[in-house]
């Protein structure tokens, strides 16, 4: 009836998981009791949670992102203190069975779940307002994007209370990740997780790239995209792209441990090595697909804040382009190892080399953005300047395994763990930080606080450089990753020292919460009234801050790069608005919510053996759909009246 | 009923503005063209007419020259502007692809080779 | 600093290239995102023939591809499925000229060549589970039966889908909505055909090579 689901389920005799899921019930009882209580839920319902808006989802997506990051971090705490801890005799505080599901849940979080679900949010919020549109392409989908991957984070929560997760790492190779040296759920509760996740990442890139190609303002060709634009182009044709390899390769891995399929296992003519291979050509552009938008934030960062616009805008998009063709070309990098051949392993390692050169003219392009501008040292430039030295280095450590007897000796030792969480926090973490500051205003009608935006800044910086520099020591010294204990003592003192880097992160994290609440009690010191409180050059600082639901007005229309900028710079007369007609923006729709709900069923049935119930969430998932498809009501009429009234509040703002 | 955006003239589905004749002929010279290659793809599997190590590589041949008939007779594939689009994701799609397959191949045969095998196991091996 | 939009009216100067013209139509946004997906179903595939290709050698001391296969058979399924594509173009022309009776039989014809596709598949698969071949037997067997069942998977989602567009055409009837759909599922089907090419090639009749 239950399948394999009973009461041994939960972790009673494991305390740290069991203190957490206390917490979080506590929390969360708190949190629901606290809107019914006020009388919140009509308002969320009808604004938030079925909103089919892009700016309500792209905020959606940052939270999501940012509550991970507390967990995924949890996750990184834990594990510096045992290896501070656990030297030579010393067996630390975690188990090793424990120690391997928190390692693998570190890095499925993080990736999956924090550093996608940051981007995408960003992507989401702002590209309509820089092309000049008023929404994505298909807004409903990307409601039902966005809830398929809470779902996907609420499964991975929810294997913390009932069940386990995987202990395979986070990309789960067999024949670890097989039925027959797994046979728990672990490995189950990461699957569905991220096939669930992984159609709703699939959809939003279907979704955003169509919005670039096909919906733009009247005049905004390809050449007069904002920069940022053609970097999210290139991220999420890579979804596009990669994402169903993911997605192949699990359900491969799935019919091998639920229908006995042989096509990773050890026996009957199965290959594991196949499964590396297919899922590192996914995982290699996965890498770029993060990298890239935190590349383009930077891009907008630098020009409006250097006061110029952006050096180099064609080999900045050849180079992105670039970046995007020969993503796909490098993914034996990460399997050198595995024993390939020395041709082929070379051929690998060159690609490798070659892709670091676009990545290279884009950061020349920022240093000679910078020369010759009139600076304004706000926290984004912070972030781009800390990114742009951080970056560099960790690139130049890839560039160095990229070498394959050098990646003979470093391959899995705590020196690859340094470099791809330099890059990743170096490159992604500052660009979606920097991103979270320059349009934190634009979302939501103020700045953050300047100051503790500096103090987060420093925070992560300090923070990033004592915790994973030694650990590129310890690498060299012949640690490797995930090893709950060590026997030389001499490598002690590193640990510990990345410990304190840890914690000086952590105090970045509670800084970046108490900036959000400092920010919001004095948020009328620091209000936007104009809707351009940076001084701006892309469209989306030409509207108020927080847009109306319908972002323009009337869609401008763009003769060149820069367009905002050049709209200022000619003294518009506001005589000459053109006449303002009814417009039909998007009616808000529970399709999300109800699709994930059964979505969420589905997953936690399969990983369960529930047969029956896994057959009403399909039932369910396909019936809302067929629901759907029969509605007609999908768009709100907004009146003239509406419209003028919110552009006169904003012109006056504006001319005060 | 949601109100629609007026289409433009250009601005249309590639190959949407064709008239009903050519659209028919359009798809009777499509099914002809992918019967025939078909019947030739089932024909050079079994003949004896062709020298038989170029087989796989004439039926590779037939197989893409009838997904060309198909895009281009069904799918309406064209050079068209309104279809510059769906060309240059048609040729990222098509990219990844070759390297997936063929890459995959090219690196799991590498891999293979360099397995070593022990008496027993190379008895295993041989005996499938 | 104005935000006002000093513009007569939202249009590009006449002329202009396709890609200054402002926001799409939406029957034209709708059908390049279909092809988007289709494109990503297309590398779902890849995987999956990738997979084959590499384990289509590791057949377990059981029988391997020629042993096993009919080519006969699969000229009948490649036959229905290529008829299908047929008549599903001939449901486009009959959706542009808004006959309701026209469209109703070309997609019961196209349904039906479908389902006669399935079934042919269906008992293919299952004289091969009887025969004790299923994809439990080898690495090969769990790559066939994947590839092929999963392109199985997508025909039967395909007719399904199908019988619900009849039945928008039923109760809506051409709307801009439903004839976008349509639009899409004829671009889905075509692509299945193509799949097709691709399965019956490498590893049907290359299983003989």
């Amino acid at each position: 009836m239950f399948g394999k689901l009973s009461w041994d389920a939960i972790p009673l005799n494991e305390p740290i998981p069991l203190a957490t899921v206390f917490i979080l019930i506590i929390g969360m009882s708190g949190l629901l009791t606290l809107v019914t209580w006020k009388g919140w839920w009509p308002y969320l319902w009808r604004e938030w949670i079925t909103s089919t808006d892009h700016k309500r989802i792209g905020v959606m997506y940052v939270v999501l992102a940012l509550v991970m990051l507390l967990r995924g971090f949890a996750d990184a705490i834990m594990m510096r203190m045992q290896l501070a801890l656990a030297a030579g005799h010393a067996a630390g505080y975690l188990p090793p069975e424990h120690y391997n599901q928190i390692f693998s849940a570190h890095g499925t979080i993080m990736i999956f779940f924090v550093a996608m679900t940051f981007v995408i949010g960003l992507m989401n919020f702002v590209l309509p307002l820089q092309l000049g549109v008023r929404d994505v392409a298909f807004p409903v989908l990307n409601s039902v994007s966005f809830w398929l991957t809470a779902a996907g984070v609420l499964l991975v929560n929810v294997s913390l209370g009932i069940g386990e997760f995987a202990r395979t790492g986070w990309l789960a190779y067999p024949p670890l990740s097989e039925i027959a040296y797994s046979p728990g759920v672990g490995v189950d509760y990461y699957l569905w997780s991220l096939q669930i996740s992984g159609l709703g990442t699939l959809l939003s890139g279907i979704n955003l790239t169509t919005t670039i190609l096909k919906l733009r303002a009247p005049g905004m060709g390809y050449g007069r995209m904002p920069v940022f634009c053609w970097t999210a182009l290139a991220s999420n044709l890579l979804i596009v792209a990669a994402f169903p390899i993911l997605t192949a390769t699990f359900a491969m891995l799935l019919l091998d441990r639920y229908l006995g399929f042989h096509f990773f296992t050890n026996d009957s003519g199965g290959n594991p090595m196949m499964y590396v291979n297919l899922i590192w050509g996914w995982g290699h552009p996965e890498v770029y697909i993060l990298i890239l938008p935190a590349f383009g934030v930077f891009s907008e960062v630098i020009a409006t804040f250097s006061g110029k616009p952006l050096f180099g805008y064609r080999s900045m998009v050849m180079a992105t382009m670039a970046i995007c063709v020969l993503s796909f070309l490098v993914w034996l990098h990460h399997f050198f190892t595995m024993g390939a051949g020395a041709n082929v392993n070379a051929v690998f390692g060159v690609a490798t080399m070659i892709i670091a050169v676009p990545t290279g003219v884009k950061v020349f392009n920022w240093l000679f953005t910078m020369y010759g501008g009139s600076i304004r040292f706000t926290t984004p430039v912070y972030w781009a300047i800390g990114f742009m030295v951080t970056f560099v280095i960790g690139g130049m450590t890839g560039v160095l395994m990229a070498i394959p007897p050098a990646d003979f000796v470093l391959h899995n030792s705590l020196f690859l763990i340094a470099h791809f969480h330099n890059v990743i926090i170096g490159g992604v973490l500052f660009g979606a930080m920097a991103g979270y500051t320059y349009w934190f205003p634009k979302a939501f009608g103020f700045r953050l606080h300047e100051g503790l935006g500096k103090a987060v800044f420093w925070c992560w910086l300090f923070g990033f450089y004592l915790a994973f520099m030694p650990l590129y020591a310890l690498g060299l010294m012949g640690a490797t990753r995930r090893m709950q204990h060590y026997a030389d003592p001499t490598w002690q003192p590193f640990m510990v020292a990345a410990l304190v880097g840890a914690l000086v992160i952590l105090l970045g994290i509670i800084l970046t919460i108490v900036q959000l609440v400092v920010s919001i009690r004095t948020r009328e010191q620091r209000r936007d009234l104009t809707g351009d409180p940076w001084d701006g050059r892309t469209l989306e600082w030409s509207i108020s801050s927080p847009p109306p639901a319908w972002n323009f007005a009337v869609l401008p229309t763009v003769s060149g790069p820069d367009a905002f900028w050049s709209i200022k710079r000619n003294a518009p007369n506001p005589a000459k608005q053109s006449p303002l007609e009814p417009l039909r923006v998007p009616t808000h729709s529970p399709l999300g919510l109800l699709v994930s709900f059964f979505a969420v069923l589905l997953g936690f049935s399969l990983i369960w053996h529930i047969w029956w119930l896994a057959l009403v969430g399909l039932a369910g998932a396909v019936a809302v759909c067929v629901r759907h498809a029969w509605r007609i009501d999908l768009e709100d009429l907004v009146s003239i009246a509406e419209i003028a009234a919110h552009e006169r509040k904003h012109q006056t703002q504006v001319f005060p | 009923m949601s109100v629609e955006i007026e289409a433009r003239d250009t601005d249309r589905a590639p190959g949407s503005h064709r008239s009903s004749r050519d659209r028919l002929r359009s798809y009777l010279v499509g099914v002809a063209l992918a019967a025939v290659l078909t019947a030739a793809s089932f024909a050079a599997s079994s003949s004896n007419v062709v020298w038989s190590p170029s087989i796989p590589v004439l039926l590779a041949v037939l197989a893409i020259a009838q997904m060309g008939v198909h895009l281009v007779f069904f799918l309406h594939i064209s050079s068209a502007p309104d279809s510059t689009n769906n060309v240059l994701s048609l040729a990222f799609g098509i990219f990844v692809v070759g390297l997936l397959i063929f890459g995959s191949m090219i690196i799991m045969a590498n891999l293979n080779q360099n397995m070593t095998l022990n008496d027993q196991m190379l008895d295993m091996h041989l005996q499938r | 600093m104005s935000a006002a939009v000093d513009v007569a009216h939202s249009e590009a100067p006449e002329g202009a290239p396709l890609s200054q013209r402002g926001p799409a139509p939406t029957r034209v946004v709708a059908a390049f995102g279909f092809w988007l997906f289709l494109l990503s179903d297309i590398i779902l595939f890849a995987a999956l023939f990738a997979a084959y290709a590499v384990l289509a050698g590791s057949t377990n001391g059981g029988p391997s591809g020629a042993d096993l296969f009919n080519k006969r058979h699969v000229l009948y399924e490649t036959g229905c499925l290529l008829a299908s594509s047929f008549t599903c173009g001939m449901m486009m022309i009959a959706m542009d000229s808004r006959s309701t009776r026209l469209t109703y039989l070309c997609s019961l014809v196209t349904a039906g060549l479908g389902a006669l596709f399935l079934s042919l598949e269906f008992s293919e698969f299952a004289d091969m589970i009887h025969g004790g071949n299923g994809p439990t037997r080898s690495a090969f067997l769990s790559a066939f039966f994947a590839l092929v069942g999963t392109h199985g998977i997508h025909v039967t989602v395909g007719i399904g889908w199908l019988a619900m567009m009849v039945g928008q055409v039923t109760t809506i009837g051409f709307a801009p909505m439903v004839v976008r759909r349509l639009f899409c599922f004829s671009l889905f089907w075509h692509a299945l055909d193509i799949v097709w090419i691709g399965v019956f090639t490498v590893v049907y009749l290359g299983a003989y090579q």
